[in-house]
């Protein structure tokens, strides 16, 4: 159906490459409810993807399927060229997919170091033996982990907090250490449930210049699910539009602000 | 690429101070910065080796004789690195203040016509870029961290990282002409240019030459016997004379490490990791620490309190007095010993204070409480007077005279003298050359014989020969019954409480004085959560009743204790009222520096003002505030205004 070679050129000139993941008709049911309903769109190498739509109209469903964590009803699941069957947690993290959370998932007592650090377990090589007794390759490979965790600090400026136990930081910069675990991991697609949640007006403009540099500078591809509007308009390529589990939408910001079905989804509309 | 050695008598530019120093000193380390949580090191001959090929990337990018480079950035070695190099190609390294928003650094880079810009990292590209079509003589602007930076036009910008490599690439190409500008400079040629911070009037350019600052280094290597082992950590504004006399100038004459932060905030980690041997820091940097100190003791458990009370008292008693030499008793000596064991060693450990010999304060005046706190504590903290136009010293304090009331006695090679006015005058081999593009300003300030007008009014105490600073010379004035009026003088008995962050104090020309006063979030805040007062923002906390209550008892004492002086009993602050903002640089009612801009905040705030004096007990009012990124917005608030306790004057006949 879609040509994997071909991409687009975005408002601001970067290239976005061929399809990473595809999903074909997702229909998603939690027995007599149906959560989402055939629903298909696609996911370019390099892109900003935005997914909105009001409360319940299945966002965050439809993340748990990217993710692999939902298992669609039915419908197919395409990465990277191949069909994906089910999956346990730690082969999707394999597959190079991580993602934060809309209520945030950190280990409140480990330092930010730490919890960032295990962002990238799935990356480590040397067995539990060897690792216990620091022993053979398991401290030059802890450096060499830790050089790329220092990296992201770097990134995301987070160097005065690094030694600091989670628990102890405020709500947006808990975020941005979800975002740094996250990014940790190397991942392929990035997947953010609501970044910008609950932050003040100066948060979020952090946190949107992060996106746009990760991107920018890792080329991540990143999937995001957003309340605020000026936020999604500002910062994606494409924006799927959802509204009680049907796509209502699917484009670039521009002309998904323009279109009649999303007006009506967001204002309402009158009925006579 | 070893040039010919300089000696010690023809080390006359910063370059040649460079070439000597990986002569002696090569394998030693000249700079340091933590990255990525790591402290790197170069040693001054890795130092000299990027600096030479950073000013060869210079030459390929065409950088002439003469010209401006403007560097904007935090304290990074790279920046250091970009000043020398400047010099190297006989440009003028200007260093600006990082936090200055667009329009003001148009107006610096303007002036000085700078051709090249150096900056820290997207946010200074951002502003320069912003004013670079009010500004023509722009012709290059490299960044130091390439961070969302590949979006931008690269037709005349570069990272200064693919400069470097340039300059290295090229490296037979401009060998030889960068050799023969380097010995091209002397002790006349421009070491730096430096902008006034500006507390009245637009920014002046300091031009100082290298026997400014050379002679400068030299003289107070020599006055604290500074040598190649000490470590300091660089984290005021470059664009700050201090930072660079102490880590270029000093640093470059005596050899010694420059030590560069991770980022601003990381500044009191990378302070006790270092453990500097010699350190400077405006009092606010000293008082922060201690209301951070005390704050955390407040929470410490019972027995902690008890044996920090108990050893801190005996510190103040013994320590200054252990500190200077004098004979203290056996007994004393021993319980300061343990003292030191169980309290003040650990503590100067949390406060990287432990390796210091030498720390400077200045800028503004020191609590005593706070200066006698950190003494008391073994730590040999001095304070200095000084400004751009003199290279920094003009006064300081010996080893061993050490009072928080004066500044000290002339540092060596430097004349002071007392105009009529009382205004202080000074001459020495550090004072500038000229404000540049600005004859009127520098005729005005120098006279034909060199000497310069300071601005400050003060006088030589009796006895001890040590200067002692009043207020600035133009802010002391008369009231209405001809009564003498020093507001720096009570603001700053004021400040000396940990609530108090700034005051105003109005009164020349009226009957009575009042004052505006600002406070410390930090500590207001802790008292605020110990004494179970809520509060939702600074505005409300600012307004709450109890705080006022506090804020008044401070004032009452400040007016008791000025009542005593029999020349400033006129100043006792009649009533005043908590602003419900800081003031802030952004907003024009301070410098970069932090000094409070008195005719702004008195312009501003008019209506405030007017109702000190009218006996109204509130006023509604709006104000502007400046955001960082450059928008604004107005806050909106109904202020209290609180009447203080005035002592009775002591009228001697001080006439």
């Amino acid at each position: 159906m879609n040509d994997m070679s071909d991409g687009y050129i975005t408002a601001d000139g970067r290239q976005i490459g061929g399809v990473l993941m595809e999903l074909k008709n997702i229909t998603l049911k939690f027995g007599g409810v149906t959560a989402i309903s055939d629903i298909s769109f696609d996911i370019r190498q390099g892109e900003i993807r935005a997914i909105i739509g009001p409360n319940g109209a299945g966002k965050s469903s439809m993340l748990n399927v990217i993710s692999g964590f939902y298992i669609p009803t039915e419908g197919e699941v395409w990465f990277k060229g191949y069909k994906r069957g089910p999956m346990r947690p730690y082969e999707i993290a394999g597959l190079g997919i991580a993602r934060t959370f809309q209520n945030i998932a950190l280990f409140d007592g480990m330092s930010v170091l730490d919890n960032i650090m295990t962002g990238r377990l799935t990356l480590m090589k040397s067995g539990l033996l060897s690792q216990a007794m620091w022993w053979g390759g398991a401290s030059k490979e802890e450096d060499a982990h830790r050089e790329k965790v220092e990296k992201i600090i770097d990134f995301l400026e987070i160097q005065p907090i690094r030694k600091t136990p989670v628990g102890r930081l405020p709500y947006g910069l808990k975020k941005r250490v979800e975002l740094a675990r996250a990014l940790a991991a190397e991942p392929k697609i990035l997947l953010l449930d609501e970044p910008m949640a609950g932050m003040n007006v100066e948060e979020k403009e952090d946190m949107c210049r992060f996106i746009l540099d990760v991107n920018d500078e890792f080329g991540t591809t990143t999937v995001l699910i957003e309340h605020d509007m000026g936020v999604v308009m500002d910062l994606s390529d494409r924006v799927v539009v959802m509204d009680y589990g049907r796509k209502i939408g699917d484009g670039p910001p521009d002309e998904v602000r323009n279109n009649q079905d999303v007006i009506d989804a967001y204002l309402g509309v009158a009925h006579d | 690429m070893a040039d010919a050695v300089a000696a010690e008598g023809s080390a006359h530019s910063i370059p040649a101070l460079l070439a000597r120093n990986v002569q002696r000193y090569g394998g030693y380390p000249a700079y340091r910065e933590k990255e990525f949580g790591i402290w790197q090191s170069w040693t001054w001959a890795q130092a000299s080796e990027e600096i030479r090929a950073m000013a060869m990337g210079f030459l390929s990018l065409g950088v002439e004789r003469g010209d401006h480079i403007a560097i904007i950035g935090r304290n990074r070695p790279a920046h250091y690195w970009a000043m020398v190099a400047a010099q190297m190609c006989g440009a003028v390294p200007v260093p600006l203040y990082q936090d200055a928003v667009a329009e003001e650094m148009a107006y610096v880079l303007g002036h000085c016509g700078a051709r090249f810009v150096v900056c820290g990292d997207q946010e200074q590209v951002d502003k320069v870029v912003e004013v670079e079509d009010q500004i023509h003589s722009i012709k290059h602007v490299m960044y130091t961290d390439k961070r969302g930076m590949r979006k931008y036009d690269h037709t005349r910008m570069n990272a200064l990282e693919d400069v470097v490599s340039e300059g290295r690439a090229g490296h037979y190409r401009y060998e030889e002409e960068l050799n023969h500008r380097i010995a091209e400079l002397n002790y006349d040629s421009t070491c730096v240019m430096l902008y006034t911070s500006g507390t009245t009037g637009k920014p002046k350019g300091v031009v100082l030459s290298n026997r400014n600052i050379i002679e400068t280094a030299k003289n107070s290597c020599a006055f604290d016997k500074l040598t190649r082992n000490e470590e300091v950590l660089a984290y005021l504004p470059m664009a700050w004379v201090g930072d660079f006399i102490f880590s270029v100038g000093q640093a470059y004459w005596a050899g010694f490490t420059v030590n560069c932060p991770e980022n601003a905030s990381t500044m009191m980690t990378d302070l006790r990791e270092i453990g500097p041997t010699y350190f400077f820091a405006p009092p606010r940097v000293f008082e922060g620490q201690l209301t951070n100190v005390m704050i955390r003791m407040e929470d410490a458990g019972k027995f902690k309190k008890w044996l920090f009370d108990r050893y801190m008292a005996l510190a103040r008693k013994v320590g200054p007095a252990i500190l200077d030499g004098k004979p203290v008793s056996g007994a004393d000596r021993l319980g300061y010993a343990l003292g030191n064991l169980f309290i003040y060693g650990p503590l100067k450990n949390t406060l990287g204070f432990t390796n210091i010999r030498v720390g400077y304060t200045a800028g503004e005046a020191i609590g005593p409480e706070i200066f006698d706190f950190y003494r008391s504590l073994g730590i040999n903290l001095k304070q200095l007077y000084g400004q751009t136009e003199a290279s920094v010293f003009i006064t300081q304090q010996p080893d061993g005279e050490v009072r928080s009331d004066t500044v000290g006695v002339p540092s060596p090679g430097v004349e002071v003298k007392i105009a009529d006015n009382g205004e202080v005058f000074y001459r020495s081999p550090g004072t500038f050359v000229e404000y540049y593009n600005n004859p009127e300003s520098t005729a005005s300030t120098k006279d034909p014989e060199g000497w310069v007008a300071t601005g400050d009014a003060g006088f030589f105490e009796e006895g001890s020969g040590h200067l002692r600073i009043i207020d600035r010379a133009k802010d002391v004035g008369k009231m209405a019954d001809g009564r003498l009026f020093a507001p720096k003088y009570v603001e700053n008995k004021l400040k000396f409480y940990p609530n108090i962050l700034e005051a105003v104090v109005f009164g020349a020309g009226k009957d009575r004085c009042t004052a505006f006063i600002n406070i410390d979030l930090n500590a207001v805040g802790n008292w605020a959560e110990r004494n179970n007062i809520a509060y939702a923002s600074y505005q409300e906390l600012a307004g709450h009743p109890k705080v006022y209550e506090m804020i008044k008892s401070h004032v009452n004492e400040v007016n008791a204790s000025v009542a005593l002086d029999p020349m400033l009993s006129g100043c006792q602050i009649h009533r005043f009222l908590i602003l419900h903002k800081e003031l802030d640089a952004d907003d024009g009612e301070m410098t970069r520096t932090r000094k409070v801009r008195r005719n702004i905040v008195a312009e501003k705030f008019a209506d405030l003002i007017e109702a000190l004096y009218d006996g109204r007990t509130s006023i509604y009012t709006e104000t502007e505030v400046t955001y960082e990124d450059g928008r604004k917005g107005a806050i909106k608030a109904t202020l209290n205004i609180a009447d203080a306790e005035v002592a009775p004057e002591q009228r001697m006949a001080a006439e």
